[in-house]
């Protein structure tokens, strides 16, 4: 039985013991309802969920599970001599994966009957013409050794799905049968059930957490196998950034140096452009604006905060950066070579981060007493020194904070570096030269690639990791400085 | 003591000097002059951000607008017995055997034709030469239309077939006489008979539905390509992150506001939740790629799969959001709930969650909106624009079968050479900036009807 009409089966077990509990908790009042402890539908949705959900929570277990142990008792089954390195080892268990799947789905398409798969002989039959038919290409012959790996693992996978459904379904009869044999007038129903939707609750809200371990574990996993195929040394100290497209390895030189520099100098010019212009339409928009200006101008600039990234990115491509080669390019200054620079992403990013810095700064600003600036006023200082003198003062931290997070924010940001940067990795100091970035190379590295096998692809979950620690010790540094040094004002 | 009581030049004043309010001091002056340049920074900054939002729109709306206009051209096409049905049986297995190149003759004849009527000269000998100023896709629209009505081959049929690229970037000012010098595709004889034809009628330009409807072509038919497909990916993603991501959400936010406890676990979601709405969309793509794909085996270029990438990244936005809404429910309500006897679960589920659903709702929206400009998550998890060239074939299909998604699809168009595809890149931008502010005005709408000041 597969997963899916399993949880079909346990639906219909659940529905079925709604509706029996319900009855019996109301006939074990004789229909009188004033005397349940709960109202009838929580007897009902008692008796459902202890037979649905422990059983659907070992399914899930079981689904994840099971095809582990059946990799790990196959994969003894491969003669040794057939391979060297774990990495091989891995190619061959999925030729036995693919063979096992195609043989269940030429049964399934009713090309061979299931003693015919089960006994099926490579020398009799073209075993990769068959499976070639029902979509399952090979690259190469297929070893006997594979084939019987792969009839093994047939049989392995159908035993395990046999104990699955039965204990599947012992679960779920346990559970239905002990919830009817609680449910009588004075059994607590609603208290039960609440304590499921609560642990319900808990789960969804765990979630966060999980992702986080999912984003830490595939990242330190995949950089693991990467310095294991590639010196880490290289990667921290190489000033080259060359991935060789042809061989796996060797050739290539994959300096992470390169990368960073081009991240941070696209960094800081998104920072000159959006800092000063957020900063200072931010204090115009808290302190001199009137109600009217400010209602119209904040909404218009939060609008920039609003536009998706590839936006901005056609927007570095095919207006800014024109614009700028026919100023700086050669029939300018001279500087430029081509539309893609640091300067044309630096810039559009800069534009982007502008809301983000301006909308956190108004809100820092705002927050700063009025009674401060009133004292300042009565001292007899302008508006303008009250702003450099003491409310930028208060404000500090939390503006430093918000220019943490835009700088995060930059670091991270793909989309515009991929099409305004440029592809050629370079250490240059001349911000009209294209440069390249650790997210541009992330994308270029694992784009349309799904063989995790090669340094070359491996080396964006490194890339991944570099950028997931730097936004992430931004942030935290963020945090940590606002909270630090944040005044408090009664 | 006030300077009044000192009138000026009276004995005993001060030696200092004479300052009047009406006039200003050195001093005075400076710090005021100080002040106006610090409020023109001010206003300049602001200036200067709607300048960038106005040159961005502005070049939005311009360079965009071409796409949703198409060039076509109006032939009568004689179908040829001959040439698409040798036996005369009709057969349409025989009718099928005849490829695309059976029925560029056809083009051939019917265009010179054309020429003819408006009776200027045909430098063109060969028709091969001629029928660049066609799609090459427009043979196969021709063989489609005539297998499915078999009955009209013998007959003159009219047909709108698409001009190719070249010719509509001519009529919209894009390619002009002296860029052809460099373009082998198209000669400045050309540009002689299109003008010829526009001036006949033949040539003309109509609402190009195609764009919005069609599916991604191949790199040498810019004319052909539009973004319906993708759009359909994307509304395949969205469906799984509204189905996966408000109810989580939701029951996340309620845990965290109504029921935890203070405690190092409760802190801990805090804490991760806070990260990852500041995690950079990227390495949720490699999350994706390593979990749901390298892991659990799920179809690469999935929508199922994007939708669930865009779930968790879009997960903090709705937390966010919905626990303020939650917040913004009066303790009063829930009181008065508990008062009359109900649960602490009832409380929540019957009075506080339909209070704060509004804001839910908002916050749940422009989570959405969020989640549908994204673009770099998708191209790790393999959903590239170049996919999204067929329709799925049904429901299941379409969330398990390879697509793209807007964005993907804005961004593949936008690496393609021809500056064709750049026309079409703003108009799919135009597409999606309209999508998101329709989701915007919803969530404003909700937001200004049903939110209430408690």
């Amino acid at each position: 039985m597969s997963a899916f009409w399993l949880l079909i089966i346990l639906l219909a077990f659940a529905a079925v013991g709604f509706v029996l509990g319900r009855g019996r908790a109301l006939a074990s009042v004789n229909g009188e309802r004033r005397r349940l402890h709960s109202l009838p539908n929580y007897y009902g949705s008692n008796v459902a969920m202890l037979a649905f959900v422990p059983a659907v929570l070992v399914l899930a277990v079981w689904v994840v599970v099971q095809p582990f142990v059946i990799n790990s008792s196959v994969s003894n089954h491969i003669p040794a001599e057939l391979y060297q390195t774990g990495g091989e080892l891995n190619l061959i268990m999925s030729d036995v994966r693919r063979v096992a799947d195609g043989l269940d789905l030429a049964v399934k398409g009713g090309m061979l009957t299931t003693d015919e798969a089960s006994n099926i002989d490579n020398d009799a039959t073209d075993l990769r013409a068959l499976l070639g038919e029902v979509g399952i290409a090979l690259g190469s012959e297929i070893h006997p050794s594979v084939l019987s790996a792969a009839q093994v693992m047939r049989t392995q996978i159908a035993t395990g799905n046999l104990y699955r459904s039965i204990v599947l379904l012992v679960i779920a009869a346990a559970g239905f049968f002990v919830a009817i044999r609680m449910t009588s007038g004075e059994f607590r129903a609603r208290n039960m059930v609440e304590r499921g939707i609560r642990g319900l609750l808990i789960a969804a809200a765990s979630i966060a957490i999980l992702t986080t371990i999912g984003i830490v574990l595939s990242l330190i996993f995949n950089t693991l196998e990467f310095f294991r195929l590639y010196p880490a040394k290289d990667f921290f100290t190489l000033l080259e950034w060359a991935p060789s497209f042809s061989g796996r390895g060797g050739a290539s030189s994959l300096g992470l140096l390169p990368l960073l520099w081009g991240t941070l100098y696209i960094s800081v010019v998104a920072l000159l452009v959006a800092v000063p212009i957020g900063l200072f339409s931010a204090i115009y928009l808290a302190e001199y604006a009137g109600p009217k200006t400010r209602s119209i101008a904040k909404p218009m600039l939060e609008v920039l905060a609003g536009i998706p990234t590839i936006v901005y990115g056609l927007f570095a491509l095919l207006t800014i950066g024109p614009m700028l080669l026919s100023v700086f390019g050669d029939n300018g200054f001279g500087w430029m070579q081509g539309q893609r620079s640091v300067m044309t992403a630096g810039l559009v990013m800069g534009i982007m981060l502008i809301p983000f810095v301006s909308s956190l700064s108004d809100d820092i600003i705002n927050a700063v007493p009025q009674a401060m600036r009133d004292g300042s006023y009565g001292l007899g200082a302008t508006q303008s020194e009250t702003v450099r003198q003491v409310v930028l003062p208060a404000a500090l931290p939390g503006i430093v904070g918000a220019v943490l997070l835009a700088t995060s924010r930059a670091l991270g940001e793909t989309m515009i570096v991929v099409m305004g940067a440029g592809a050629a990795a370079r250490l240059d100091l001349n911000p009209f030269e294209a440069m390249t970035t650790v997210t541009a190379k992330i994308v270029s590295q694992l784009t349309g690639d799904s063989d995790f096998a090669s340094p070359e692809a491996l080396v964006a979950f490194a890339l991944g990791m570099t950028l997931f620690i730097l936004t992430l010790g931004l942030n935290v540094l963020a945090l940590y400085i606002v909270r630090k040094y944040r005044e408090q004002y009664e | 003591m006030t300077d009044a009581a000192f009138p000026d030049g009276a004995e005993g004043a001060a030696p200092r000097t004479t300052s009047s309010l009406l006039t200003q001091d050195t001093r005075t002056k400076k710090r005021n002059a100080a002040e106006a340049r610090f409020r023109a920074y001010g206003i300049a900054a602001i200036a200067v951000g709607l300048v960038f939002l106005a040159v961005l729109v502005s070049s939005i709306i311009f360079k965009g607008v071409g796409a949703f206009q198409q060039t076509f051209i109006t032939l009568n096409v004689e179908l040829l017995e001959e040439k698409l049905d040798k036996s005369g049986t009709r057969d349409i297995e025989a009718i099928k055997k005849v490829t695309t190149f059976g029925y560029n003759p056809l083009i051939d004849a019917a265009l010179a034709q054309a020429i003819a009527d408006t009776g200027i000269e045909n430098p063109f000998s060969k028709g091969k030469d001629l029928r660049k100023m066609i799609s090459s896709g427009a043979a196969a629209d021709l063989r489609d239309h005539v297998i499915e009505n078999p009955d009209e081959i013998g007959k003159t049929v009219s047909f709108r077939l698409l001009a190719s690229s070249r010719v509509d970037g001519y009529l919209k000012g894009r390619v002009t006489r002296e860029s052809l010098a460099r373009d082998k595709n198209l000669t400045p004889e050309h540009l002689d008979i299109v003008d010829a034809l526009a001036g006949a009628g033949v040539v003309t330009k109509a609402f190009n539905t195609d764009f919005i409807t069609g599916a991604d072509a191949s790199e040498s038919r810019p004319e052909q390509a539009g973004i319906g497909v993708s759009m359909l990916g994307s509304f395949y993603m969205m469906l799984v992150v509204l189905a996966c991501a408000l109810p989580i959400g939701v029951a996340a936010s309620i845990y965290l506001e109504e029921f935890a406890p203070q405690n190092w676990f409760t802190d801990l979601i805090e804490v991760n939740i806070s990260n990852l709405a500041a995690v950079p969309s990227i390495v949720f793509g490699i999350l994706g790629l390593a979990v749901f794909i390298q892991f659990a085996h799920l179809p690469q270029s999935a929508p199922l799969v994007g939708g669930l990438v865009l779930t968790l990244m879009t997960l903090p936005t709705i937390i966010i959001s919905t626990r303020a809404s939650l917040k913004s429910v009066p303790p009063s309500i829930r009181e008065a709930a508990l008062g009359i006897g109900a649960s602490k679960m009832q409380t929540v589920f019957h009075h506080v969650l339909p209070l704060a659903m509004p804001g839910i709702l908002t916050g749940t929206i422009i989570g959405l909106a969020q989640a549908l400009g994204e673009t770099a998550p998708l191209l790790l998890i393999g959903m590239v624009g170049y996919i999204a060239s067929n329709y799925p074939d049904g429901v299941i299909e379409g969330f398990m079968s390879p697509n793209s998604a807007m964005p993907a699809q804005i961004y593949e168009w936008a690496k393609r050479a021809d500056p064709a595809y750049y026309e079409r890149a703003w108009g799919g931008i135009i597409i999606l900036l309209v999508f998101l502010m329709t989701m915007n005005i919803i969530a404003i709408i909700l937001r200004r009807r049903f939110e209430r000041r408690w």
